[in-house]
């Protein structure tokens, strides 16, 4: 049972869908955990989007770069510089950018690809039902990561390959997630009532089985994000990113390659690996809060 | 249809699916594969022509699609531009590491999740059930590779006051001779020591995870009363009673998990440089090496379709239950 069903306990002047979306913000605002994520990927946008008021992008140019290579954290380099000379502190904040921004890229097309053919699916039934899924369980049983690889590699380096990669890879969980919501939300009355009307299936599906089945879709989002970043870190990795950028992947990729393992450069290291940790933490409590609170039978 | 029958057909659909995928992958997406082949080198028209009747591609697509299947079926997955040589024969080299590896920490995941899944499960919210959920949690959001790298900046290379106490990469010591003699085991042993222990940390939480709720599912049974009214001591009745009715979906789990391996196994043995089909994934990757690619491809998911079509008859077998519905 979602929210809207239920009798609204704020003035009955309020429409249904305000309501509900109050008594969430108050469920989400009283969760610590889901709170504390907010927090952590809060700070963490805005010293993104703050980056260029504070960091030239000469002092990231591997040319320009004037401090010396591979040095531990000092004063004026608080965690050290890599083999270029360029302040590992600097690197790792830019690198924020391009993760997130492919990270959120990708789960926004992950999201209308598999809400879109969960909806579908579940909407239609039969044979486009039984086609659909049967595509969707193949995708979900084959591992991801040669699948993103082979698409990667074939589409050629750089930031929209992977980020097509990683839809195209990580969608068939929210299909399936959203079919069984789509089902769930046509089995009651007012679908019933809605087509008694008249209306039509596209009326249906946007008016009346979208906005109910769209608190699942955010849910599945929060957590694909999370997933989503670790992926585009990996593939960055692989050597499948846009070599010239500055990002985590790349920070890792580049500290493999050039030496900073075999002299024992942690300060190098450890960084980029902790801002994943954190950001795919902030995401995942988030997500399970807010899984939590829309259906707590699903909460044990 | 019987229901293993079914199951083999299913698993025949996906491996159709699947050649279906690497055909659009690998022969209809790259724009231009003979450029691709030739990457750059002046090639004359009349070379370029040779190329294209070569590859097929003055073909319609059913019948390109057609040569792939019947390749492919052959085992005949072309031929590597990095090695010169054909797929097939690197990726047969190439897959015993890659097992030696996914085997061992296979094993090593399943006693150690296993141990802590069900000793956290049978007291859930206990010190040690919130410790080991935490850490578990911790190990899923890092990725795979970092961690294998922190290992061997740590244990390799040696930090602070750590000695370097394991080989860096490889699977021996370049220059000792193979066989089976035990220095040469002993030396393969220490050289799998990092690459394991990275996978181990990656997949044990997933035994942990399925352990501890199936250990708490179990929990609500009568059958419990009866063993603890006989007088059974709690140890004799956890292992004796609950473990072994819990035991069932991890069984199944150990097929299921192959798909993390595959993945798990391609950023751990680039990390480690182990000669395995995932640091030949990585090889091809650096030049691109399209056929090489599409060989560890098709090879890494076929093995996933068959292992979970082995979870999925497995499970029936083990559980009456599922037999008889």
């Amino acid at each position: 049972m979602t929210a809207t069903s239920q009798v609204p306990a704020v003035a009955a002047s309020a429409p249904p869908r305000l309501v509900a979306f109050r008594r969430f913000a108050r469920a989400f605002a009283a969760n610590r955990t889901a709170m504390a994520g907010l927090l952590i990927l809060v700070a963490i946008t805005l010293l993104a989007i703050a980056a260029p008021l504070f960091i030239h992008p000469s002092d990231l140019n591997v040319i320009s770069a004037t401090g010396p290579s591979l040095a531990p954290p000092s004063a004026r380099y608080p965690l050290g510089t890599d083999q270029a000379g360029r302040s590992v502190l600097d690197l790792l904040i830019w690198g924020t950018r391009p993760s997130l921004l492919i990270g959120v890229i990708a789960t926004v097309l992950t999201m209308v690809l598999g809400s879109l053919i969960g909806l579908l699916a579940g909407h239609y039934g039969g044979a486009t039902s039984r086609v659909l899924m049967a595509i969707t369980d193949w995708f979900i049983a084959l591992p991801a990561l040669p699948l993103a690889i082979a698409l990667a590699a074939v589409l050629g380096q750089g930031d929209s390959s992977i980020t097509i990669a990683i839809a195209v890879t990580s969608w068939s969980g929210t299909a399936r997630l959203i079919r069984a919501q789509t089902l769930a939300v046509e089995a009651r009355p007012f679908i019933e009532r809605a087509r008694a009307l008249g209306a039509r299936d596209s009326q249906l599906l946007v008016r009346q089985v979208l906005p109910n089945v769209a608190p699942f879709i955010l849910v599945s989002g929060t957590l694909t994000i999370a997933s989503a970043i670790i992926s585009e870190t990996t593939l960055t990795f692989l050597g499948l990113g846009n070599p010239t950028e500055v990002s985590w992947g790349a920070m890792i990729n580049q500290a493999f390659n050039q030496g900073a393992v075999t002299s024992g450069a942690w300060w190098y290291i450890l960084p980029p690996g902790i801002a994943i940790l954190i950001v795919v933490l902030g995401f995942t409590l988030i997500g399970r809060a807010v899984e939590n609170i829309l259906n707590p039978r699903m909460a044990r | 249809m019987t229901y293993l029958g079914r199951k083999i057909a299913a698993a025949l659909v996906s491996f159709a699916l699947l050649l279906v995928v690497g055909f659009v992958i690998f022969s209809l997406m790259p724009s231009d594969p003979v450029a691709a082949l030739t990457r750059g080198r002046p090639t004359s028209a009349k070379q370029m022509a040779f190329l294209i009747k070569q590859l097929g591609l003055n073909q319609p697509v059913w019948e390109r699609f057609g040569h792939f299947v019947a390749n492919t079926l052959q085992g005949n997955l072309g031929y590597s531009w990095q090695f010169q040589a054909p797929v097939s024969t690197l990726i047969m080299q190439r897959l015993w590491p890659t097992l030696l590896l996914m085997g061992s920490s296979t094993i090593v995941s399943i006693a150690l999740g296993m141990w802590l899944g069900i000793r956290s499960g049978w007291r859930p919210g206990s010190l040690l059930d919130r410790t080991s959920t935490g850490t578990a949690i911790t190990l899923w959001s890092v990725p795979t590779f970092w961690l294998g790298i922190i290992l061997l900046v740590v244990f390799a290379s040696g930090l602070g006051p750590i000695p370097a106490i394991f080989p860096a990469g490889g699977m021996s010591t370049p220059g000792t001779a193979g066989g089976l003699t035990p220095a040469h085991i002993l030396d393969v042993a220490r050289h799998l020591v990092l690459p394991c222990l990275t996978l181990v940390l990656v997949i044990f939480a997933q035994y942990q995870m399925i352990m501890r709720s199936s250990m708490i599912d179990e929990q609500g049974n009568a059958y419990l009363l009866t063993a603890r009214a006989k007088g059974l001591r709690d140890d004799d009745v956890r292992r004796k009673h609950v473990v072994p009715n819990a035991l069932l979906p991890s069984v199944t789990l150990i097929f299921l998990q192959v798909g993390t391996m595959v993945s798990g196994a391609i950023t751990v043995e680039t990390v480690y440089s182990w000669p395995g089909l995932g640091y030949l994934t990585y090889q091809a990757l650096q030049i691109p090496d399209l056929p090489l690619l599409e060989g560890t491809f098709l090879v890494f998911s076929a093995s996933v379709i068959v292992f979970n079509l082995i979870a999925d008859v497995l499970y029936r077998y083990l559980d009456p239950r599922v037999r008889r519905s």
